[in-house]
């Protein structure tokens, strides 16, 4: 599957489309299939977004997993700052990222 | 003077910091507004240090050669309470980086750090960055002056350049005035170091080093610029440069492809042809400008009777003072590097707290003033060595007394995939767990000094050439994997070091990092430091111990 | 083409810019038009000649320009010197200060926006050809 993910243009936070707006979790990521570049660009252009992009994914049990280590990082936060991520209370949360 | 021995701004450069607040307080609004596009206002953001990063925005406060007061680090302090999420990260280039900033508080934190005379100018983009300098600069015994004057013009002249400001690529200077190189100065684009010639100081000129992906050691090109002339000079340096460097391929952007492809003869050639032209130009601030700045920087009110003495019957204080202080000019202090290493830690991560200790802690016994180091450590310049003990239990309490500078766990990493988004494998977490299999500090005083360098990706923010032991992330389809590398130096004895061979998942290249150290003290003669023994033996002994 | 935006008294040039190498190899032409990376020192011998010098910014990050133009203000250039191509709101200070007089940007460049960047900074640091003195230079007199 493909899905978009971008920053906030505000708060640069990690966002995902979900079909009708953006999600800090990446778990509301919808497929987008082909035809993204007009989403992309009307986001973009509505500030909605900043600098968003497709990326290749995997429907997995718990929801979408980026096919790519550095977006999984993204989705999650530092995992050597666990307190930080957006699962502060599960320690096993690092073991997605890799 | 005031007196803090450190350069203070007049209403000249608080103007510029505080127009440059306006400026870019004006630009965001505009993006915000959607005036401006991303395309537009990043290098404009970037010339503000803020970049986009994995996870938010992240900013990069300059600390100029390195110094900073009491008062600035609080405030560095308060920017991470208030703005970050309670810390920052120290780098290798005498900044601190903040990794969760909001754009909209962006103008705020900047104006937050000009009220005590700070900025983040040209700490990213294609133009003339933070100048760096020696973090012992003015305490060192081996100094034949204090090179901060000197950078401190640099950083006066390099901010806000017109002519500079959209160079090919990013452009570091570094400054020193000793022969001992704590600076890693022949890896910067200008290294500069300061020498007496007939009694004059001027500056002697090496150019075009640089890390990333093709290393270069800078080549001296001119062996004194008297002071009178530094700032012509530069600019004809700079003016090859915007010139000639290449535009058509980022890669090869950087000055030390332009001196390699012109060879250091021919761009000599041409700087000097630049700089005749200069000198009749009139850029030159003159001497007394120099002076009124070293003014600033003049020896702190040192106790004339200060003892030498040191009470070392406590064994864990007696390791500290022999790893992480070394002698001071002023005879009954010493200068003390406060290691952001602990084990399990992140390198040169602080939180809020010990940010705020440590400008307390300077307060009490640094006359206000601490020093970044390009190992991403914290110094306290001028510590009577009566207050050692003292100091060193208020370290030790808050976590900030590893006594391991210079040794295998005092690594340099770069924030690697945790935080930077042109990352191929994780850093941090390499380091962490080195400093833990190798947590014993005998063993690690036993291995003696050893500088160990991670870089996340090939751009070699974490100076992987420049290490003893280098380390390279890279990506092996889609998996993080690790290469080894010797024999690299940032010191007067540059070098660049060399890849073992095939790379290493995370355990495997820890495992060789101690098959390396193991041979190396069955080597090792008389007392060879470990990059000693490496040079002396060379690398086919250790590949066969690695690789069988 | 967006209207150029002068600042200078005289009237507009009107002969059209020639490229370098039509200007050095002959022609009696009063105005030419350097690219980027072409060397303007080539022009030093012929600078009398000349009215107008445009020097083209293929894309704003490129600055390549700025030196161009320095190097043509210290040889003494008294012409219009027009910067051309990717020319920004956020870039005109600096292109002041190293010696333009004029922009032909490809996009329109908003006159307030304009005025306000152009009249933020009280003072600076270097000395360049626009002759400002350097704050170096109030320092000591
Ligand atoms: C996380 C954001 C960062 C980004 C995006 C970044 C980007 C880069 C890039 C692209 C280069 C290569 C430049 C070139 O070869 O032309 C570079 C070099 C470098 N960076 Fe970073 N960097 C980051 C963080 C850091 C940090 C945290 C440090 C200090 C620990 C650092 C210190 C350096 C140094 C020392 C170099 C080598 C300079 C040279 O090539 O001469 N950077 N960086
Ligand atoms: S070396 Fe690579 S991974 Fe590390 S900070 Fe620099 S750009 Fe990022």
């Amino acid at each position: 599957m493909k899905i978009l993910t971008g920053n906030d243009l505000k708060t640069g936070d990690v966002t995902w489309w979900t079909g009708s707006d953006w999600s800090r979790h990446v778990e509301d990521a919808v497929d987008v299939g082909e035809n993204f570049e007009a989403i992309l660009h009307q986001e973009e252009a509505s500030r909605r977004v900043n600098v968003p992009y497709a990326i290749e994914a995997e429907m997995t049990d718990d929801g979408p997993r980026p096919a790519h280590i550095k977006d999984r990082v993204r989705a999650l936060g530092p995992t050597v700052r666990p307190d930080l991520t957006l699962k502060p209370a599960d320690p096993e949360a690092g073991n997605w990222v890799i | 003077m005031g007196d803090i021995s450190m350069y203070q701004y007049d209403k000249y450069d608080q103007q510029m910091v505080d127009t440059r607040v306006a400026e870019f307080r004006d630009q965001v609004e505009r993006r915000l507004a959607g005036e401006l596009t991303e395309d537009q206002f990043k290098p404009l953001r970037l010339m503000n240090g803020l970049y986009l990063q994995l996870h938010a925005y992240m900013l990069r406060v300059a600390i100029p050669y390195g110094t900073l007061n009491s008062k600035q680090m609080r405030m560095l302090g308060h920017i991470a309470r208030k703005y970050d999420r309670d810390y920052g990260h120290f780098t290798t280039r005498q900044n601190i980086q903040y990794n969760w900033i909001k754009l909209e508080d962006a103008p705020d934190i900047l104006a937050n750090l000009a009220s005590v005379e700070m900025h983040a100018i040209q700490t990213s983009g294609n133009c003339i960055r933070n100048i760096s300098s020696d973090q012992y600069a003015g305490a060192a015994a081996d100094e034949i002056a204090d090179p901060r004057p000197w950078a401190e013009i640099l950083r006066q002249w390099s901010s806000f350049h017109p002519e500079f400001s959209y160079l090919p690529r990013k452009f570091k200077i570094a400054v020193i005035a000793s022969d001992e190189d704590r600076a890693a100065m022949r890896l910067h684009d200008i290294g500069i170091q300061l020498v007496h010639k007939d009694g004059e100081l001027g500056a002697k000129f090496f150019v075009g080093g640089g890390m990333g992906r093709t290393p270069m050691i800078a080549p001296e090109i001119r062996d004194f610029v008297p002071a009178d002339e530094l700032i012509s000079y530069a600019e004809a340096c700079l003016r090859v440069y915007n010139r000639y460097g290449r535009r058509d391929n980022k890669y090869k952007a950087r000055i030390k492809i332009l001196v390699h492809e012109l060879g250091k003869e021919e761009y000599t050639r041409q700087v000097e042809e630049e700089f005749a032209h200069m000198k009749t130009l009139g850029l030159n601030p003159p001497v007394e400008e120099l002076a009124r700045i070293t003014e600033y920087f003049a020896d702190p009110a040192f106790d004339k009777d200060a003892s030498d003495d040191l009470d070392l019957s406590d064994p864990d204080f007696n390791l500290w003072v022999d790893q992480n202080t070394v002698a001071h000019k002023q005879p009954g202090y010493a200068i003390a590097t406060i290691s952001l290493k602990p084990k399990s830690g992140i390198p040169g991560d602080a939180s809020s707290a010990q940010i705020d200790l440590m400008a307390d802690l300077a307060e009490q016994y640094s006359f206000d003033e601490m020093r970044v180091t390009h190992s991403q450590n914290i110094v306290l310049p001028h510590v009577k060595k009566s207050d050692l003990y003292a100091l060193w239990q208020k370290l030790d309490e808050a976590g900030l007394a590893p006594a391991n500078l210079d040794l295998i766990t005092d690594s340099i990493a770069c924030p690697g995939l945790d935080y930077c988004s042109l990352a191929n494998a994780r850093s941090i977490p390499l380091a962490q767990k080195i400093s833990e299999r190798f947590a014993d500090l005998g063993r690690q005083r036993e291995l003696g000094e050893l500088k160990l360098k991670i870089s996340g990706c090939i751009n070699a923010c974490g100076h992987h050439h420049a290490g003893h032991i280098g380390i390279l992330g890279v990506d092996r389809k889609g998996t993080e994997n690790y290469q080894l590398l010797l024999g690299g130096s940032a010191a007067e004895d540059t070098s660049l070091a060399k890849i073992t061979g095939p790379g290493f998942d995370e355990d495997g290249v820890i495992d060789a990092i101690e098959t390396v150290t193991d041979l190396y003290l069955k080597e090792r003669q008389e007392d060879e430091r470990f990059i000693d023994t490496y040079r002396r033996v060379g690398m086919a002994a250790f590949k066969e111990a690695i690789y069988g | 083409m967006v209207e150029a935006i002068r600042f200078r008294d005289d009237n507009v040039h009107e002969e059209p810019a020639v490229s370098l190498d039509a200007f050095l190899d002959q022609s009696n032409a009063t105005a030419v038009r350097i690219e980027a990376g072409e060397d303007a020192r080539l022009l030093l011998p012929l600078l009398d000649r000349l009215a107008l010098i445009e020097i083209d910014f293929p894309v704003f990050g490129d600055g390549r320009g700025y030196s161009a133009a320095q190097i043509l203000r210290e040889a003494g250039y008294k012409g219009e010197l027009r910067a051309s191509g990717d020319v920004l709101v956020d870039q005109i200070a600096y292109m002041r200060r190293c010696g333009f007089d004029a922009f032909a940007p490809d996009a329109p460049i908003d006159a307030k926006v304009m005025k306000k960047a152009l009249d933020l900074y009280d003072e600076v640091y270097q000395g360049t050809t626009d002759s400002r003195a350097p704050i170096w230079k109030l320092r000591h007199g």
